[in-house]
């Protein structure tokens, strides 16, 4: 159910296409970097916790 | 002791300094986090949704005025992006709390794509409404600048190796940047030449844009305020784990 976007169609559709990509990247982007490091966190420290320990 | 005003106001300030602290921030940005996303997400999908489908066509712009519900959030966090990272600067500055620098850090990329999602939907809009996808008229120029003054800001978080000089040097950087900032708002007000319309939104005016155009553009607006927290909540948290990884690296290296 797309509404009739009239001549300007490709217009409105693209500005709604590249800026949920845009969004979409970021939040992931985002969301991966945060995993990454956390990850990485964890293991440093459970590795100085065998160590200390 | 209780009673006197300026010991509570002082110790209301404390309270809130408190947040500076990394295992305090941690703890509070962790239980606020799934909620900032939640609404977020809420928000733009019933702001952009009712904006998409649910809003009558513009007697003059037709269905490219659906534009709007992307444009205006996005300049308006453009802007205010860097505002809050002039105030978590300043904070660094003056106070040297770290958690402030790192939220500075945290919110410029996510500035940045605001600022290119403004630039780009208004080409687009641009194109057919004036004729063209560019014009060098005072606000576009000056959101351009500050969209450059962004990818700057970045570059110089990577390119300093000492964390609290890049924190210094970026922090004076983003406080020369405001004046394009603060520029792209109110360019429009005494640049008369210019091509860009005035504000679409304002308390004190009595020319807005009408109530169906109006109501959704709010909710997306919050969207997007919204959007911007969580992303700045979830990027500073990672942002205090690198460091302290880093912290923990040198350790294990120097012992």
């Amino acid at each position: 159910m797309i509404p009739d976007l009239g001549k300007y169609a490709a217009e409105v559709a693209s500005a709604y296409a590249v800026s949920l990509v845009m969004i979409a990247g970021l939040v992931w982007f985002s969301l991966r970097q945060s995993a990454k490091v956390r990850a990485e966190l964890r293991r440093i420290e459970a590795k100085r916790e065998q160590k200390n320990g | 002791m209780q009673d006197d005003p300026a010991a509570l106001k002082y110790s209301r300030m404390k309270s809130l300094w408190e947040y500076a602290n990394p295992k305090k921030f941690m703890q509070v940005s962790g239980a606020m986090l799934p909620w900032a996303a939640g609404l977020s997400a809420l928000c733009l999908v019933v702001g952009l949704i009712w904006g998409f489908f649910f809003t009558p066509d513009d007697y003059r712009q037709g269905s490219t005025v659906k534009i709007i519900y992307l444009h205006v959030p996005a300049a308006l966090m453009a802007i205010n992006a860097w505002l809050m990272m002039l105030v978590t600067s300043l904070i660094w500055l003056v106070r040297r709390h770290h958690v402030s620098a790192l939220a500075a850090r945290a919110a410029a990329p996510v500035g940045l794509v605001m600022t290119v999602i403004a630039l780009v939907t208004g080409a687009i809009w641009g194109q057919p409404m004036w004729g063209t996808w560019w014009a060098w008229d005072p606000r576009l120029t000056s959101f351009l600048i500050l969209a450059l003054f962004y990818l700057g800001y970045m570059a110089l978080w990577e390119a300093v190796e000492n964390a609290d000089t890049a924190a210094d040097l970026t922090s004076v950087l983003c406080l020369v940047g405001s004046v394009f900032a603060l520029l792209s708002r109110y360019a429009v007000l005494f640049w008369n030449q210019g091509l860009h319309q005035g504000a679409s939104l304002s308390l004190d005016k009595e020319e807005n844009v009408a109530d169906v155009f109006y109501h959704p553009l709010l909710v997306s607006i919050a969207g997007f305020v919204l959007l911007f927290f969580a992303l700045v909540l979830l990027r500073t948290r990672t942002e205090i784990r690198k460091r302290r990884l880093q912290a923990l690296m040198n350790r294990e290296r120097m012992g």
